[in-house]
């Protein structure tokens, strides 16, 4: 047993060793130090406590998504949809700001309702997700990408359409609310403790149900065997979707607090691709819960170290999304291999 | 807008869908086979920006195309060693080399973007291109798009009409039964994902050296294309033809959404670009849906003749995938 769990280990550094070697091979490609590139992204995100920030403002979305697929993932789904849903959770969050700013209600009381309304919206997109799947027979990955789309149309539609700032609209997205509507934050950051507090409580909480539930439990039932799950008279369709509303919920309150704290406003590619790195986190951690917060820190913090690479050597900051990617993809390779070569003790 | 205004956009519609029809196509043969590539979004993506490098370093369209091509059999070919040898799930594998493929791109096309490269030219067919309304349609067109009419012919008959094809269709519906016929069935499954990967890359340079010409990063556009390759392959319901359907149906509306646009000034581009996604989901709903219980529920309830009508209609969009797609065969 000890042995074992020593070579995954092994495995694990053999998959990060060589991902560091690819993306080392690429950087001398583009004709970057790699040395040197590899401390400018390190600088790029500890260097200041603004990089920090930063990072912790990333850190947030990325926490929520992660969350949301973690249920979906325990319930065997694969909700690629997460980047709509988080995109349905900006634009109901934008809605409900934009009718109640000019009304009389406490400026407190319409952020929660905006919030709120955020964490529909996305249920609601992924309920529509779960029905194609549970009533229409249309598969999640499927129905998933097709309602990205349409969300990103959508949100396009808004910020060059009905609410186009005045003038002419823009990519640079609708009309900035007031600054009494935005969720507090640190002074001179838009860093809100708020949102990374909630962003902690939920992925503190869906450890929790995951790990010691009743519901739990039975989430991962319909997971590793649905129809055993039926028989022993778990409702099937319920909980999965069951788990699409619960991580619908999530993508939207994550794109509600984009809306709220971050950009204070809506714009096209809200979501950012936040979804889709939640799911590569979800994977990476073998869907633990337990490393969803220290994984999803270092990829926020790659993220924002990246940039330094743009503006030191003119390099594309989709270096972050290289290494990540790699990353996930030599640690799924490597388990294969282990199962494959190392015989089970 | 006048005949020939309109015959000429048609044109253009068979050309636009050339590169996703390569895509559509590899993928069916790759799922005939019973394994999905869900890497094609990255795949496409990244044999566009090595495609374009290539063509533009060596002064050669034919190594830019074939390099594309080499580019999707070895991103097929993780997806095969993956989930072939290695047992790890298609999906999971898949999506991170969509990821990984598109910021690839990005990163390493840096040194090729807003340049000029060599782009394909046209190649009138003689005597055919004098032919009324079809010579417009049809045999204006250059070398890669009738290549893309004549494929969808050969994939199909490889398919449905001859002996391997049988043999690729055994071997994603019932492994086990082709097995048991002398068929190499994991063997055949690499050798028809990294075909299918190759038909998949051609896609990317169709789009660079092509129709979409040059390489702009991020702003090339292409972000998505592959996702969308990947429901016109279930909308054509396994079957290239109906699959061809599918891509000019797509380009299609695209192009309508475009000529729209000149008489509905109050829609935003990017909304009429996306049109066709509601619609995709509708026919992946309608094409599924006759298999959902409550369907068969509601059909009992029915009056006679419009049950038979429905249950025909039904009966026609109807497409099953391969009984044993994205499935591991063990030969013991």
């Amino acid at each position: 047993m000890k042995k074992n769990s020593w070579i995954n280990v092994g495995f694990q550094v053999g998959a990060l060793v060589v991902a560091l070697l690819i993306t080392t091979l690429l950087l001398v490609a583009a004709g970057a130090p790699p040395l040197k590139a590899y401390a400018s992204i390190i600088s790029g995100a500890f260097g200041s406590s603004n990089n920090i920030e930063n990072i912790l403002i990333t850190w947030s979305p990325l926490l929520l998504t992660t969350a949301g697929v973690l249920i979906t993932f325990s319930a065997g789904l694969w909700n690629i949809g997460i980047e709509g849903q988080m995109t349905l959770g900006a634009i109901f969050a934008t809605g409900v700001l934009r009718a109640l700013q000019n009304t009389q209600l406490p400026p407190a009381l319409i952020i929660i309702l905006g919030i709120l309304a955020g964490v529909i919206g996305g249920a609601l997109w992924a309920a529509l997700a779960g029905a194609l799947k549970t009533f229409g027979g249309v598969n999640e990955i499927f129905g998933g990408l097709g309602l990205n789309f349409v969300s990103t149309a959508l949100t396009i539609y808004l910020v060059f359409g009905p609410w186009k700032r005045p003038g002419v609209g823009s990519m640079s997205g609708t009309q900035p609310f007031d600054e009494k509507l935005w969720l507090p934050s640190l002074p001179h950051t838009e860093l809100s403790l708020w949102a990374l507090g909630i962003s902690l409580l939920v992925i503190i909480a869906v450890y929790f149900m995951l790990r010691g539930t009743h519901l739990g439990l039975r989430l991962k039932a319909v997971g590793k065997n649905s129809k055993a799950a039926f028989l022993m008279g778990v409702p099937t369709w319920q909980y999965s979707m069951f788990a699409f509303l619960l991580c619908g919920a999530f993508a939207g309150l994550s794109g509600a607090i984009q809306v709220t704290s971050v950009y204070h406003r809506l714009l096209p590619n809200i979501s950012n691709g936040y979804g889709f790195l939640g799911l590569l986190v979800a994977m990476l951690i073998n869907y633990q819960a337990l490393w969803a917060a220290p994984i999803a820190f270092f990829f926020a913090a790659v993220n924002i170290g990246s940039v330094q690479l743009q503006i030191q050597y003119k390099l594309d900051s989709s270096f972050a999304g290289v290494l990540q990617d790699l990353l996930v993809l030599l640690v799924l390779l490597g388990e294969g291999a282990r199962q494959r070569f190392i015989k089970k003790g | 807008m006048d005949t020939n205004t309109i015959l000429i956009g048609l044109a253009g519609v068979l050309a636009a869908a050339a590169p996703v029809l390569f895509a559509v196509l590899g993928e069916t043969i790759t799922e005939r086979a019973g394994i999905i590539n869900l890497s094609m979004n990255g795949s496409i993506l990244l044999s566009a920006m090595g495609g374009f490098a290539i063509a533009q370093l060596t002064g050669s369209l034919m190594l830019g195309f074939l390099g594309g091509m080499l580019i999707g059999a070895l991103v097929a070919l993780i997806v095969a060693f993956s989930s072939i040898t290695l047992h790890q799930s298609q999906v999971a594998v898949g999506f991170v080399l969509a990821l990984a493929g598109r910021d690839l791109s990005y990163f390493l096309g840096v040194p090729y973007m807003n340049s000029s490269g060599p782009v394909l030219q046209g190649l009138p067919i003689p005597f055919l291109k004098d032919i009324p309304v079809l010579g417009v349609l049809l045999f204006r067109q250059n070398l890669i798009t009738y290549i893309s009419y004549i494929l969808i012919f050969l994939v199909w008959l490889w398919i449905f009409r001859t002996r391997p094809g049988l043999m690729l269709r055994g071997i994603g519906e019932r492994p086990a039964a082709a097995y048991v016929r002398g068929a190499n069935v994991n063997l055949m499954r690499y050798v028809y994902t990294i075909i299918g990967g190759a038909f998949i890359g051609l896609a990317g340079p169709a789009f660079t050296l092509n129709v979409k010409a040059g390489w702009m990063g991020t702003q090339t556009g292409l972000d998505g294309i592959g996702w969308i390759a990947l429901s016109i392959t279930i909308f054509g319901g396994w079957n290239p033809i109906r699959a061809a359907f599918g891509a000019y149906l797509f380009s299609f509306l695209q192009w309508l959404g475009l000529v729209l646009q000149s008489q509905l000034p109050g829609v935003p581009t990017q909304v009429l670009q996306v049109a066709p996604f509601p619609l995709m989901i509708l026919t992946l709903l309608l094409v599924n849906i006759s298999d959902a219980e409550w369907v068969a529920r509601i059909l009992a309830t029915l009056p006679e003749g419009a049950r038979r009508f429905t249950i025909k209609l039904l009966r026609t969009l109807r497409a099953s995938p391969p009984a044993s797609l994205g499935v591991p065969f063990e030969s013991e």
